[in-house]
């Protein structure tokens, strides 16, 4: 295995966090605090319980989900997206890496800028509302695997994008909205029964009611299922680029 | 010894139908110096990618240092370094990050003093804290040529190395690759400039619509396929070509006062005093005379031509 390959890969993605740490840690994490503030410490005081938990706690998961889940993307699609766009992609084409390597530097690197800005954001979240973690472990568990799979999920958005727009079109235009129809703000049992039957079909249900379980032992569908629907994107995904480089889609010609 | 680039029977066909090779046959040893060329679009660049592992080949066997690129093409890839047409580089690195980046990338530990040897080699030292995107064209060139080799390749790709960049810093260049050459280095080199490639080249490979037409040690070629010209200066104006040269290769030029013979630079001289006999028996005089022999880029014109 070509260990300094990925970790050059690795270095180079992170080096760019640091370089960009204004774009990249503070503006999530202050517009995540905003939501905070306004769902959390102005509306939720107004708002009832929601399965016995504050509505400023009960959001949460679902917003650290939000953060974790578009900047996931973005870093990823970015990553890939950048050396293409510049030219420089020749390098790692003609690197003695294979494409596992490949994925664990760009994916690696970008899953972990997310866990990073994952916590930040759990750790600003003390100052305006009061939570706990239930299950610290299978917090951690989710974080870790949503950031994975959301990378990898990026990465292949990345190869697929030609253009800035593209990179764009997925995450705001599909990625927001099933986030927030997927109980960010509320327990999809709230909602009419037709509802929660079309809720189903949307994934991010099952990676935010799993998160919110780690906090709260609460959920809207069981804990293994979330766990489950998880491992089988993660599969896709992973089937995704593997078929990439096996084909060279957009990569090689 | 085993050549350092051995290609037998390579086919490349494009997505949408276009053969940009047709059964590319070729092996470059160790040490040498080959120069590609061919005119724009004849396969240069296909042929270089595709042994860089950035093009799949569609049919066809390629090795570099005895290691197949497909099934060995960790250490096939290990060996190479490439220097690209385009200035594609990472404009927000500092030149040191960027060519560490492509040490490390090419699974080699990191070794300060190496990039430091190489950085000085082609000064870019002072450069090295400097980001990418503040250097001048040159420069880059330098940074791609530095990146490279932060990996110590046995085998240097350098497509158009110097296109775009001045005079001096193509001299520098020259120089940078006969060095390299002497430690060992194989350098496969395409170029527009044919003068880079008489200049430095050991041996000349010819590419047309995707075939290799011709691959000859330069000397060699320069003997077989040049041509010599004798221009006489003559003291009163011909009207034509007298009837007694008819039969040999004369021509009238710069108004019917220069007389051009031309030869092959393989020929004994016995042309030349044949015509200078025949000139003088029929009270030809002339002021002058020259020879000239044809450049590489003559014969390289002719070839790409017939």
């Amino acid at each position: 295995m070509n260990l300094y390959g990925i970790r050059a890969i690795y270095k180079f993605e992170m080096a760019r966090m640091k370089r960009t740490v204004m774009q990249s840690v503070l503006s999530p994490v202050i517009s995540t605090c905003l939501y905070f503030v306004v769902f959390g410490s102005a509306i939720g005081s107004r708002m009832g319980d929601i399965d016995n938990i504050s509505y400023g706690a009960y959001i949460i998961p679902g917003l650290v989900m939000l953060s974790l889940l578009m900047q996931s993307i973005s870093n990823a699609s970015f990553g890939i997206y950048m050396p293409k766009f510049s030219g420089t992609i020749y390098e790692v084409l003609s690197a003695p890496v294979s494409y596992v390597e490949v994925v664990i530097g760009y994916v690696g690197a970008a899953a972990s800028k997310s866990v990073i800005l994952g916590l930040i954001i759990l750790a600003t979240a003390k100052l305006f509302v009061d939570y706990d973690v239930l299950h610290p472990f299978w917090m951690l568990s989710f974080l870790v695997l949503t950031s994975i799979t959301f990378s990898l999920f990026g990465f292949i958005i990345g190869i697929w994008a030609d253009g800035f727009e593209k990179l764009q079109i997925v995450p705001m235009m599909i990625v927001t909205p099933l986030v927030f129809l997927g109980g960010t703000f509320y327990s999809i049992d709230m909602l009419p029964e037709i509802w929660q039957t079309i809720s189903l079909f949307n994934p991010v249900v099952y990676l935010i009611s799993g998160f919110r379980w780690a906090f709260y032992g609460v959920s809207d569908v069981h804990i293994a299922i979330s766990v489950g629907m998880t491992m089988v994107f993660l599969a896709l995904c992973m089937t995704a680029v593997w078929w990439i480089f096996k084909t060279g889609y957009r990569l090689r010609s | 010894m085993q050549p350092d680039i051995s290609v037998r029977h390579l086919n490349k066909t494009y997505g949408d139908g276009f053969q940009a090779l047709k059964d590319i046959n070729l092996e470059i040893e160790r040490g040498e110096i080959f120069a590609l060329l061919g005119p724009n679009g004849a396969g240069k660049t296909t042929l270089i990618s595709i042994i860089c592992g950035i093009v799949n080949l569609t049919s066809g066997e390629v090795k570099a240092a005895g290691h197949d690129i497909i099934k060995d093409y960790r250490k096939a890839r290990e060996t190479i370094g490439l220097v690209p047409q385009e200035l594609n580089t990472d404009s927000f690195e500092t030149v040191w990050d960027a060519v560490s980046f492509s040490r490390g990338l090419f699974g080699k530990a990191p070794n300060p003093d190496h990039i430091e040897k190489v950085l000085k080699a082609l000064s870019l030292w002072d450069k090295r804290n400097n980001r990418i995107m503040s250097l001048s064209g040159g420069m880059k060139r330098r940074v791609m040529i530095a990146k490279a080799l932060s990996h110590e390749p046995q085998i240097l790709f350098l497509d158009e190395p110097t296109a775009g960049v001045d005079v001096e810093l193509r001299r520098d260049m020259w120089e940078m690759v006969r060095k390299l050459r002497e430690s060992g280095v194989t350098i496969i080199l395409t170029t527009h400039y044919i003068e880079e490639a008489e200049e430095m080249a050991d041996r000349i490979g010819v590419i047309r619509q995707g075939e290799i037409i011709l691959v000859e040690d330069k000397a060699q070629l320069m003997t077989k396929l040049g041509k010599k010209e004798l221009r006489l200066q003559l003291q009163h104006k011909l009207d034509q070509v007298p009837g007694e040269l008819t039969l040999e290769p004369v021509e009238l030029a710069n108004d019917g006062w220069e007389l051009i013979f031309t030869f092959d630079s393989q020929q004994e001289q016995a042309g030349v005093a044949r015509l200078l006999r025949t000139l003088g028996d029929l009270g030809i005089e002339y002021r002058d005379l020259q020879t000239r022999e044809s450049s590489l880029e003559e014969i390289f014109v002719g070839l790409v031509h017939e």
